[in-house]
């Protein structure tokens, strides 16, 4: 995966053992860089076999992740998500 | 004697701790349990636990600011620490375990603070037990939000010309916060500088401390 790269992560809210951040779901930011691949979690937590997955740190604006108005909307997030969470996307209209 | 007076204050000052006279919580039973069944079934020793228990103990934030005085004062170190922290912690001697490491240095224009939002990952083989604050409700909740106003409580307020950038420590890599190295240290040698390297100060919430307070 390209850095750069803007990704949306899935806006879905599966039960279960989940390691995407509710904040984040739905929201828009660019890949900072490529890490892993690591086993997924989300089978892992049930002593399942596990797929092997990239992992992104995705990083997100202050903007796109709480709004426009809010008050640094140019300090950042990032965060480690899994690849079947992230979908590509457009730059969001925030930044 | 302090019986019954949970609401006095001790000598010292302090209000007294109220003894914890309730019955094991239901985590607390369950860890007895399958600590003794392990130890019963030959999987483990108490040796052995206790010999863990030792060796997380044993860990603290020394460990980080040696790495930290290091990155100040080696460039090839610094070099290898942002670019595989675990691999340049490791050679360094430190016994980190499977633990995957990013270094993120602070500048003049970037203020850097660690979170784990959904429980609390720490880079604890090479800062030890992490702060009850940092497992807080607030800490997690607030820092991704509020980062700013986070640290001023800690004492770091930053200018307007620095971004702040949070890092969730969400999955499998954990964070370590280089901070920037203290004006009125040129010549020292690394040994020294790791005295003004605080455990708040690569956790983010802090800065390194001046040559002056140490």
């Amino acid at each position: 995966m390209a850095e750069r790269q803007f990704m949306r992560v899935r806006p879905d809210m599966p039960p279960g053992h989940v390691r995407t951040p509710s904040y984040l779901r739905g929201k828009t930011g660019w890949v900072e860089r490529t890490l892993g691949p690591f086993p997924n979690p989300e089978q892992l937590a049930y002593g399942n076999p596990a797929d092997a997955l990239p992992l992104m740190r995705v990083r997100f604006t202050m903007a796109e992740v709480w709004g426009a108005d809010a008050p640094h909307p140019q300090d950042t997030v990032d965060a480690e998500i899994y690849a079947h969470w992230l979908e590509l996307a457009e730059p969001p209209h925030a930044t | 004697m302090p019986h019954d007076h949970h609401d006095h204050l001790s000598p010292s000052g302090h209000p007294y701790r109220a003894d914890d006279d309730h019955p094991l919580t239901y985590w607390q039973q369950m860890e007895i349990a399958i600590r003794e069944l392990l130890i019963e079934k030959g999987v483990t020793t108490a040796a052995e636990i206790n010999a863990q228990i030792d060796a997380m103990d044993s860990r603290n934030p020394s460990h980080g600011a040696a790495v930290v005085a290091r990155a100040w004062t080696d460039p090839a170190f610094h070099e290898a620490l942002m670019t595989a922290a675990s691999a340049a912690s490791r050679e360094m001697g430190f016994d980190i375990g499977p633990m995957r490491l990013i270094a993120v240095e602070n500048t003049v224009d970037v203020h850097n603070v660690v979170v784990c939002t959904l429980c609390s990952c720490y880079p604890r083989n090479l800062l030890g037990l992490p702060p009850d604050w940092y497992k807080s409700r607030a800490y997690r909740s607030r820092t991704v939000k509020e980062p700013r106003k986070v640290l001023a409580e800690f004492g770091v307020t930053l200018p307007e010309t620095t971004t702040v950038r949070v890092h969730d420590s969400t999955a499998d890599m954990r964070y370590i916060v280089i901070p920037t190295r203290p004006s009125g240290t040129d010549g020292w040698t690394a040994d020294a500088l790791a005295d003004l390297v605080t455990r708040d100060s690569m956790i983010g919430t802090g800065v390194a401390k001046s040559p002056k307070a140490a």
